[in-house]
């Protein structure tokens, strides 16, 4: 009966070890099924070789794409848009820019985490380049301006007229 | 492994060891099984104590008596002690208790692992308690632990961690040991469709919480090292996701919700056929309906996150996946009332408690439905309609059930019977004040107060002061509660073997109080 036992308490106990692990598989699985489903508001990256093989610019139609740029908690740099919306046609390549400005006595790294709404639209915004695939490191009083070069696929659903990119500014400087 | 198990064999025809030290060294079910319901009542006042200073603040508007930290330190800690300090050990204790005699068991299979998850507990909540004494004060950001709020907390952050880790490893220990216990130890002719619901509610719990445990563990885990070891799990500049911890943490949390509810369903299952006198009905259908309801709890987390911007698809699916939870449970429901039909029924304190626990836990299944219409979720989340509901189902469900367990197998375990006239006062003071503390909340949440603030606006006065008072009363009355058990310990009119007319089952056919060593050679089951 000891002998039983000892059996079946390793294979139970065996049964929650995995659970542990399956509650760190949740994260990937999480990132994937974000991904397949495009949930999330994230967004679709894309180079720009593969934008000009894949897409015709669709000048029959405008999207109005805006920008709105936020700070974290206790972020205390001033970042915003350079300019607050844009008319864009479909399949083209655009670019924007942000600007921002560490107004701190400090030096400070920060990273922007994008979003963009409707979180339906969100694989249909590519971005072929964005200061937010890096963290941005400004020094004291420094301003920068930062750019971002993105195309809005032809597919996009016909009732989807405007996309807002929003970015939010996180301070790293203790995460280095 | 052999040694977590040999303990049982090396002392057959014994008394308990004599002295203090029997209770930190035993090995024992029934010694074990005392424990754990003594602690789970001494929590069960340690966090009814914070509901006090709830309900006291929330007497009136403004701030009255304590800070809002303070507050939210009380509604956090509260739920924490009642859920992992309070119900899931009294189940536990219960379980300890029970499961051996009902199966014709001399004991648990692991009887010194027994030993080792029950006194865990006492460290884990002496841990968890003394992060009140710390810098910044105890947990306050809710039971949920939701960062990036939660990741602000003071210094007590990491000592509750380890705390519910440390919690998290006796329940695991105790839900190992209850599975191997139902499936090596039963008696011969006990077929696994012959076990009673409450040790049948046990094996699917067991499995719940070796299934769901470790994935809040991985949980915080998670947030210990995003806030001392430089991960960004739930970190959005990291490239983390704070809403991917909430769906970490429903996975638990879900199936920890019927971890809470599934041995009470076997307590009234096990009360209502006794004092009905009549077979339970539908025994197989009660069986599967558990099943059904555990499998069910897996998939349905995210109706916790209604309002966190899900796509539509993803609230139909959680929507109907939840209702779908109503089905099985109907069925149980509708069983015990089927069970009561045209039976010759009487109504001792047990089954008072169990004929509440039926009606009252229904009300918070249905405003559970409610909550699960997405829609209309996005006026409940967040409210005291939420409030109102958990209550119902977890006082007036799980804590009932937890009572009337307690009344029904007391004669057993001490050989006296308690005092009837004061179990019945026990019972009618409780109901009415706990209809008058959570039944309001339901008006308060419709109205849009919202929960975990220490404060509200004024028209919102009239109904607070209510449940206030019905929360002081209730509050009391427990104290009523513990006299009778601590009087029906010490002594009382003998009870039979039996105890009662209509009961049936192993643990009935021992003597009353039952010696310490049961079923050392095994029962024959009919």
């Amino acid at each position: 009966m000891a002998d039983l036992n000892a059996r079946s308490f390793a294979r139970v106990a065996i049964v929650s070890l995995a659970m542990f692990g399956f509650g760190y598989l949740l994260v990937p699985l999480y990132d994937i099924f974000c991904e397949i489903t495009g949930l999330n508001g994230k967004t679709g990256r894309l180079d720009e070789t593969t934008v000009v093989a894949r897409y015709q610019p669709d000048t029959s139609r405008l999207v109005t794409v805006q920008f709105i740029a936020n700070n974290n908690q206790g972020m205390p740099w001033e970042f915003r848009p350079l300019e607050p919306s844009m008319r864009v046609h479909p399949g083209k390549v655009y670019s924007a820019a942000f600007s921002a400005r560490n107004p701190t006595a400090q030096d400070m790294v920060g990273q922007a985490v994008p979003s963009v709404a409707p979180g339906k639209a969100g694989r249909y915004f590519n971005k072929t380049e964005c200061f937010c695939f890096n963290q941005q490191p400004l020094a004291a009083g420094e301003t920068k301006e930062m750019p971002l070069r993105f195309i809005v696929d032809p597919n996009l659903p016909a009732a989807v007229t405007t996309l807002t990119l929003a970015y939010t500014m996180f301070d790293v400087t203790l995460i280095n | 492994m052999s040694t977590l198990s040999a303990g049982h064999e090396d002392h057959h025809e014994h008394g308990p060891a004599k002295g203090l030290l029997r209770w930190v060294t035993t090995t024992n079910h029934k010694d074990i099984g005392t424990l754990y319901l003594l602690f789970a009542l001494v929590m069960f006042f340690i966090g009814g104590a914070m509901a006090m200073v709830i309900r006291a603040e929330l007497f009136q508007p403004g701030l009255q008596l304590v800070d809002p930290n303070f507050f939210n330190t009380m509604t956090t800690v509260h739920a924490l002690v009642m859920i992992f300090g309070a119900v899931m050990p009294a189940f536990t204790g219960l379980a300890n208790w029970l499961i051996p005699m009902m199966i014709g068991a001399p004991d648990m299979a692991l009887p010194r692992m027994n030993n080792f998850s029950f006194w865990i507990l006492p460290f884990a909540f002496t841990l968890l308690l003394s992060t009140f004494f710390m810098e910044g004060g105890g947990p306050s950001a809710g039971w949920t632990i939701y960062p990036p709020l939660s990741l602000q907390m003071g210094e007590g952050f990491p000592f509750m961690i380890f705390a519910l880790h440390l919690a998290g490893v006796s329940s695991i220990l105790g839900s190992i040991n209850i599975i191997v216990t139902i499936l090596n130890m039963r008696a011969p002719g006990m077929l696994l469709m012959k076990m009673p619901m409450f040790v049948w509610t046990w094996f699917i719990t067991a499995y719940l919480l070796i299934a769901t445990m470790p994935v809040l563990a991985g949980g915080l885990t998670m947030l210990l090292t995003d806030k001392f070891a430089g991960t960004s799990f739930f970190d959005a500049a990291g490239g983390g996701d704070p809403v991917m911890y909430q769906h970490i943490f429903w996975f638990f949390g879900h199936p920890e919700v019927y971890i809470l509810i599934l041995p009470a369903f076997g307590i009234i299952s096990a009360i209502l056929p006794t004092f009905a006198r009549k077979p339970l009905f539908g025994y197989s259908a009660m069986v599967y309906a558990t099943a059904s309801i555990a499998f069910l709890s897996f998939i349905v987390w995210a109706h916790h996150m209604f309002t966190v911007g899900m796509p539509v698809v993803g609230e139909l699916f959680f929507m109907y996946a939840t209702m779908m939870i109503a089905v099985p449970t109907g069925v149980k429901v509708f069983n015990w009332v089927s069970t009561m039909w045209r039976g010759a029924m009487t109504f001792e304190a047990p089954m008072l408690f169990a004929v509440g626990f039926v009606i009252m836990f229904t009300i918070g299944g249905f405003s559970g439905l409610m909550l699960a219409i997405a829609p209309a979720d996005f006026q409940y989340h967040d409210t005291y309609f939420v409030v109102a509901h958990f209550h119902y189902v977890l006082v007036t469900g799980a804590v009932y059930s937890i009572m009337a367990a307690a009344y029904y197998w007391l004669p057993k375990w001490t050989g006296n019977m308690y005092d009837e006239k004061l179990a019945q006062i026990h019972f009618w003071i409780s109901t009415v004040s706990v209809n008058v503390l959570f039944f309001p909340q339901h008006f308060l949440g419709l109205a849009g107060m919202p929960r975990r603030i220490p404060d509200y606006s004024v028209q919102f006065t009239d109904w607070n002061m209510i449940s206030s008072l019905g929360g002081f009363v209730f509050g009391v009355s427990q104290l009523l509660f513990v006299y009778v058990v601590f009087k029906c310990i010490r002594g009382g009119e003998k009870a039979t073997d039996r105890v009662w007319e209509g009961a049936h089952g192993l643990e009935w056919t021992l003597s009353s109080p039952p010696p310490y060593h049961s079923f050392t050679t095994a029962p024959e089951v009919r």
